[in-house]
């Protein structure tokens, strides 16, 4: 009812999260500083968006996410998560949400999979019959079946992530953060994850909100993507809109019929030279045309093909840009 | 209406955290063996040991030679259900503090304490079965036990236990929530140890101290956890003496209960909850 009037459902407004560290500098010598692990950050969530949120190690990703969660109070600002405070009404809150950090594991460790479900059961107090469902279609989806009697201690990294994930989506979250869940799982237990949560998304209409260092997760799941950085966030909007704002390049690949030095062509610049092979890069707003052109008209080219900018590389050079500026 | 299933639902959930907390210890089996063979070689030591004190001392403490030898067995049968040496969940809620993993037991809608205090209950049961029956049995058959020939006198003894068991849970929760302040929680969990080893009674009933140590030993929490509940057993507290030490073990659980739950709630709203 607190949600009438506004469809997002995940409001932060100047948010901010500073750190007391005491460190020792010598005997009996302490010196206190503080760390703004998040300085400043407003973004709102709609309902039914997957966002991604990503940034270098150490950006203030994990610690948005547990001020959502409402076990971090925030130093300053608002936020709201489907119009309740985290930090003041905590289990009001967990209700509605669901949280898998990669990192750690809410499966009871010495007891089978399936008993951890049913504490799930007791502690939401998720109706018998929507429990059950909920179960046998995250078995289903997840693969569990074969692993519901197996002690959590015993499961490899991509079962205990599938099986946590499982686990925080039983009392039918409206929101589920998302903290690395693919960390450390191979190419194939990705794609499931992956794939599990694209259905999630457009089928339960769950809202999801997904920190990762695998830019693949972002393109294959998120049309919005946030870049935070330093507690500050550098980036808000489409995936594809990143290569603007991070100036990136196209790469221009040319197989000249024989070798040469790195040809000279204005406003671009040779990156690399391989025998007659040699790449060129050019800002990737401009067209390869009149490149194409007048390169053929100076050198002689045998054959030619353009690369797109890889987001990662687009994102790395930006990380690095802030971190020099 | 509302309000008694909720309560309803609340207990169910810690009812299946205690069952939980019961198989845990359960699936260890080995681990099991090789306590229940300890526990029954180190009463045969201390045995021996108050056998011959007793000797010497005949009446010490108001026990005689039955009823010290009885307190031996008591004390290996109890000592791993009031996790007197460590092996409750405190050393598991420290680490959760220290590496951060408590993060994931806040977020969920149940208290903390009650969460630990559940899946510690299932423990201390299982301890009871699993690592105290044998011992017992043990001295029992080697030795001449002062056993209660009433089945009451029983049931008064496993309620001065479970009282017992709930003194010795607050006690290990307070020191548990320091790792929130302290991060490292090893250095307080073995002084409190040490003294819960002395002021329980593990290394001599504390009746055998005279004076104000005695009296100082006996009014604390610690003694709630084993010489109460021997005491119990040996017939010493009947009728309203009976009821004076239940009290006392009531008073001791309510007050480090409430104390726990005053620095739970400190430690949550101030919490720093560490790595990524
Ligand atoms: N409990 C804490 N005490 C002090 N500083 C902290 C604490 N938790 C986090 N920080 C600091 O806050 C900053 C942000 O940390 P955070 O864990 O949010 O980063 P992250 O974006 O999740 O990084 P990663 O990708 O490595 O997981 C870091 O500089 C970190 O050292
Ligand atoms: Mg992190």
């Amino acid at each position: 009812m607190e949600t009438v009037g506004t469809t997002d459902l995940i409001e932060l407004e100047g948010v901010e999260k500073v750190f007391d560290v005491r460190k020792k500098t010598g005997f009996l010598r302490r010196e206190r500083h503080q760390v703004r692990a998040v300085d400043g950050i407003s973004f709102t969530v709609p309902r039914g968006e997957m966002v991604g949120y990503i940034g270098p190690n150490g950006a203030g990703k994990s610690t948005t996410i547990k001020m959502l969660t409402g076990i971090l109070t925030p130093s300053g600002g608002r936020l709201r998560v489907a119009g309740i405070v985290p930090s003041r009404e905590r289990t009001r809150l967990a209700q509605r949400i669901g949280v898998v950090f990669g990192q750690r594991t809410t499966l009871w460790w010495d007891l089978p999979l399936i008993d951890s479900y049913r504490l799930v059961h007791r502690m939401y107090r998720i109706p018998d019959a929507r429990f059950r469902e909920n179960l046998d279609r995250c078995v289903e989806l997840l693969e569990l079946g074969a692993l519901l009697d197996v002690p959590v201690r015993q499961l490899s990294l991509g079962q205990r992530m599938r099986g946590d994930i499982a686990a925080a989506l039983l009392h039918d979250p409206e929101v589920l953060y998302l903290d690395e869940p693919t960390i450390g799982l191979d190419v194939i237990s990705k794609a499931k994850v992956r794939g599990f949560l694209r259905d999630l998304n457009t089928q339960s209409g769950t809202t999801v909100l997904l920190t990762t260092h695998d830019l693949t997760d972002i393109e294959q799941l998120c049309e919005r993507v946030m870049v935070i950085d330093h507690g500050r966030l550098m980036y808000d909007g489409p995936l594809a809109g990143l290569h603007e704002v991070g100036e990136s390049e196209r790469t221009l690949v040319v197989d000249l019929e024989r070798e040469l030095p790195p040809m000279e062509i204005e406003s671009a610049r040779v990156v690399k030279v391989e025998g007659p092979r040699q790449w060129l890069a050019f800002p990737a707003a401009q067209s390869a045309a009149p490149l194409v052109a007048r390169i053929a008209a100076r050198y002689p080219m045998a054959d030619l093909s353009v690369r797109e900018p890889d987001i990662e590389a687009v994102i790395a050079k930006m990380y690095a840009e802030k971190a020099t500026s | 209406m509302k309000g008694m299933r909720v309560r309803a639902g609340r207990f169910r959930l810690y009812a299946a955290v205690a069952e939980g907390g019961f198989r845990r210890y359960a699936t260890y089996r080995i681990a099991t063996a090789a306590g229940v063979f300890t526990n029954t070689a180190f009463g045969l030591i201390l045995a021996y040991t108050y056998i011959a004190l007793w000797d010497e001392r005949p009446g010490l403490g108001g026990y005689d030679q039955a009823q010290a030898v009885t307190f031996v067995w008591l004390g290996q049968g109890l000592l791993t259900v009031m996790a007197l040496m460590g092996g409750g969940f405190e050393g598991e809620l420290i680490e959760r503090i220290r590496t951060g993993d408590i993060a994931v037991d806040l977020y969920r809608p149940a208290d903390l304490q009650a969460w630990w205090l559940a899946s510690d209950l299932g423990r201390a049961l299982f301890q009871l079965l699993g690592r105290g029956i044998v011992p017992m049995a043990v001295g029992a058959l080697v030795f001449d036990l002062a056993l209660p020939a009433d089945p009451l006198r029983w049931l008064a003894f496993l309620l001065a236990v479970a009282l017992g068991a709930l003194v010795s849970f607050g006690l290990r929760f307070l020191v548990a929530l320091c790792a929130f302040w302290l991060l490292d929680g090893a250095g307080i969990t073995q002084v409190v140890m040490l003294a819960g080893t002395f002021f329980s009674g593990m290394l001599l009933p504390l009746n055998v101290f005279p004076g104000a140590l005695g009296d100082l030993a006996r009014a604390l929490p610690w003694s709630a956890l084993l010489q109460v509940p021997a005491d119990v057993f040996l017939g010493t507290h009947t009728g309203l003496g009976l009821l004076r030490t239940y009290a006392f073990q009531l008073g001791w659980a309510a007050a480090l209960l409430t104390a726990g739950r005053l620095l739970q709630a400190a430690a949550t709203r101030r919490v720093v909850v560490q790595g990524g």
